[in-house]
């Protein structure tokens, strides 16, 4: 079994994400990290390896700028077999859909079964890229995984909704996405780190793919942004301290004034 | 003035109030025509069109079937070529988003997920989201093909007024690719008789303080007319199911009132909750991080402050 784990290099939540000028978002001046939310899918890639045996390789994939390759690196040290870095100048700026169309012909090009993704990105946040490759790719989208078995030639899943929860099957090969809930992703133990260095990370850019630098990128996105506004921080409110019931009270009575009540 | 498709986000044929929030932003950028996929009652359009549908258009369930998203998003392509829209709006649910990402790619069009506003502007509707945790927010538009916008529950505040209703039967069969994801079982949520947490006008949620016990925070929810939230502290610690879980992982929620006990409010956190309207917060720990987001705040133990404060709202309730 053959399963392609696309992860993405994304700014620390924690720390100061900013925008450009142009109005993409900062990836160079700022930490960089694996998403926290790709590494639920590197969990369950490696899970399934493990119960698989080892021909079955894990590839990790990812598209973006230079640094973005140590979001692959820590995908290799929790246990991935090798990692396949798409990078070129002309990507930079692109939205979800050129991001979708550039992982397309990058998983077209290696052996897959399964492609695995997390359940969106931490920093763009709109989690449509599993769905645009089932969609690119012409194969099954089983999305949003909190709970992921794979039974011969098929993948199933529970889905958690908002008002029901699904059970999704389709078969292989397929975009399967997971969230979090599909179980804590493993650290890289010391002799997971030592092993990564030698596990191989082919680096390809736009022309290996096959596709037009002119499809992707800022100026050939489809969407564009108008403006970014830092939201002025909160003004300090009241605070009280509770003593002996005040704080029941006191709160209540901001509730009245609010007309909450 | 060109049509405007909105996607019905619908429960069991329920038609919920964020497809009348849509048709109420609809309204702004055309003639708004309902998409509704599944078994349409009369009380259902009905509600369609006194919130504006000038056109419903219906797909027969059947010819659906018990597939994933990929029919919805068929369905929706189709119409784009007929209708030739100005706009086709959903849900900005995990589901709205996987249509719109699926629509997006039939059409090659752009799309904006997770908008809080939309206003009609000079060359294409322009969206308002709110990013990064609530620290900034973004105007955007889209420039290629039929903007794809899937929009936040409480972006519009719903209002009422008479549309034409028309119903249209769409004919309509669902592709080989789009069979790919089947359904094979669905279990109901079980009604909380709460509001749906990112529908509700009040959220009372707890956190790492309630210490496993939920039933202060239940309460003074229930006195409020309130959903119940948690954080991903609570709901790791297996507290609180994760289907409530409010921040980055979990629901993005934008109440008018959200009021934090237990959580001290670190940035997973206030993914989920920093752009409500009025926060309030009751933690032991003076120092917690969500003091410096409150409109009002209570430094004690909300084991004692919240029975208290749900017995005092009830009193004034009468």
């Amino acid at each position: 079994m053959n399963i392609v784990v696309c992860v993405k290099h994304v700014p620390d939540a924690t720390g100061d994400r900013k925008f450009e000028d142009d109005g993409t978002v900062d990836r160079v001046g700022v930490d960089g990290l694996l998403s926290e939310l790709d590494e639920y899918a590197v969990e369950q890639a490696l899970q399934i390896k493990e119960k698989l045996g080892d021909d079955t390789e894990v590839t990790v994939l990812t598209v973006g700028p230079e640094q973005a390759v140590d979001a692959i690196r820590k995908a290799l040290q929790m246990g991935a077999d090798k990692g396949v870095h798409v990078t070129d100048e002309a990507i930079a700026g692109s939205d979800a859909l050129a991001t979708s169309l550039v992982l397309a012909e990058a998983v077209k090009k290696l052996d897959h079964d399964l492609v695995l993704c997390g359940m969106s990105s931490t920093d763009g946040v709109m989690g449509v890229v599993p769905a645009m490759l089932s969609e690119r790719l012409g194969i099954p989208g089983i999305t949003f995984g909190s709970e992921v078995e794979l039974d011969g030639d098929k993948v199933k899943i529970r889905r958690d909704g908002d008002t029901a929860t699904v059970m999704v099957e389709g078969a292989l090969p397929a975009v399967l996405s997971v969230t979090d809930q599909t179980g804590e992703a493993r650290y890289p133990s010391f002799k997971g780190i030592m092993a990564a260095k030698k596990k191989p990370v082919e680096t390809w850019s736009l022309s290996d793919l096959g596709v037009d630098a002119e499809s992707v990128g800022l100026s050939a996105a489809w969407s564009t942004v108008e403006s970014t506004d830092e939201r002025p921080p909160r003004s300090a409110g009241e605070i009280v301290t509770d003593e002996g019931g005040t704080g029941a009270k006191a709160l209540v009575d901001f509730l009245a004034s609010k007309k909450f009540i | 003035m060109s049509e405007v498709l909105v996607l019905v986000d619908h429960v069991g044929g329920t038609v919920r109030k964020t497809t009348n929030e849509m048709l109420t932003i609809a309204r702004r950028l055309g003639e708004p025509s309902a998409v509704f996929i599944g078994q349409l009652s009369d009380e259902a359009a009905g509600v369609l069109k006194e919130y504006g549908a000038e056109k419903i258009y219906t797909v027969d369930p059947n010819s659906v079937g018990p597939y994933l998203v990929s029919p919805k998003a068929e369905v929706l392509a189709q119409l784009v070529q007929s209708a030739s829209p100005a706009a086709v709006l959903m849900s900005s649910s995990a589901e709205g988003k996987e249509v719109a990402a699926r629509l997006a790619v039939k059409t090659d069009s752009g799309l904006i997920t997770d908008a809080v506003d939309v206003t009609a502007g000079d060359e294409g509707p322009v969206t308002t989201q709110s990013v990064f945790a609530g620290g900034f927010t973004v105007q955007a538009k889209v420039t290629k093909g039929t903007p794809i916008i899937a929009i936040k529950p409480n972006a519009a505040t719903p209002e009422a007024t008479d549309g034409a209703g028309t119903v249209e039967e769409v004919s309509f069969s669902v592709s080989d690719a789009g069979k790919g994801a089947k359904l094979v079982g669905v279990e109901p949520k079980k009604a909380s008789g709460r509001p749906e947490l990112t529908e509700a006008a009040i959220v009372v949620s707890g956190g790492r303080g309630t210490g496993g016990n939920f039933e202060p925070v239940e309460e003074l929810a229930d006195s409020l007319g309130a959903a119940v939230g948690a954080s991903r502290a609570a709901v790791d610690s297996g507290w609180y199911p994760h289907t409530f879980q409010i921040g980055q992982t979990g629901k993005v929620v934008s109440p008018q009132l959200y009021i934090a006990n237990g959580i001290s409010g670190a940035i997973q956190h206030r993914a989920g909750m920093q752009t409500s309207k009025t926060i309030v917060a009751v933690n032991k720990d003076e120092e917690a991080p969500i003091f410096e987001l409150v409109d009002f705040g209570v430094v004690g133990d909300l084991h004692t402050v919240l029975p208290a404060a749900t017995e005092e709202v009830n009193k004034r309730k009468g």
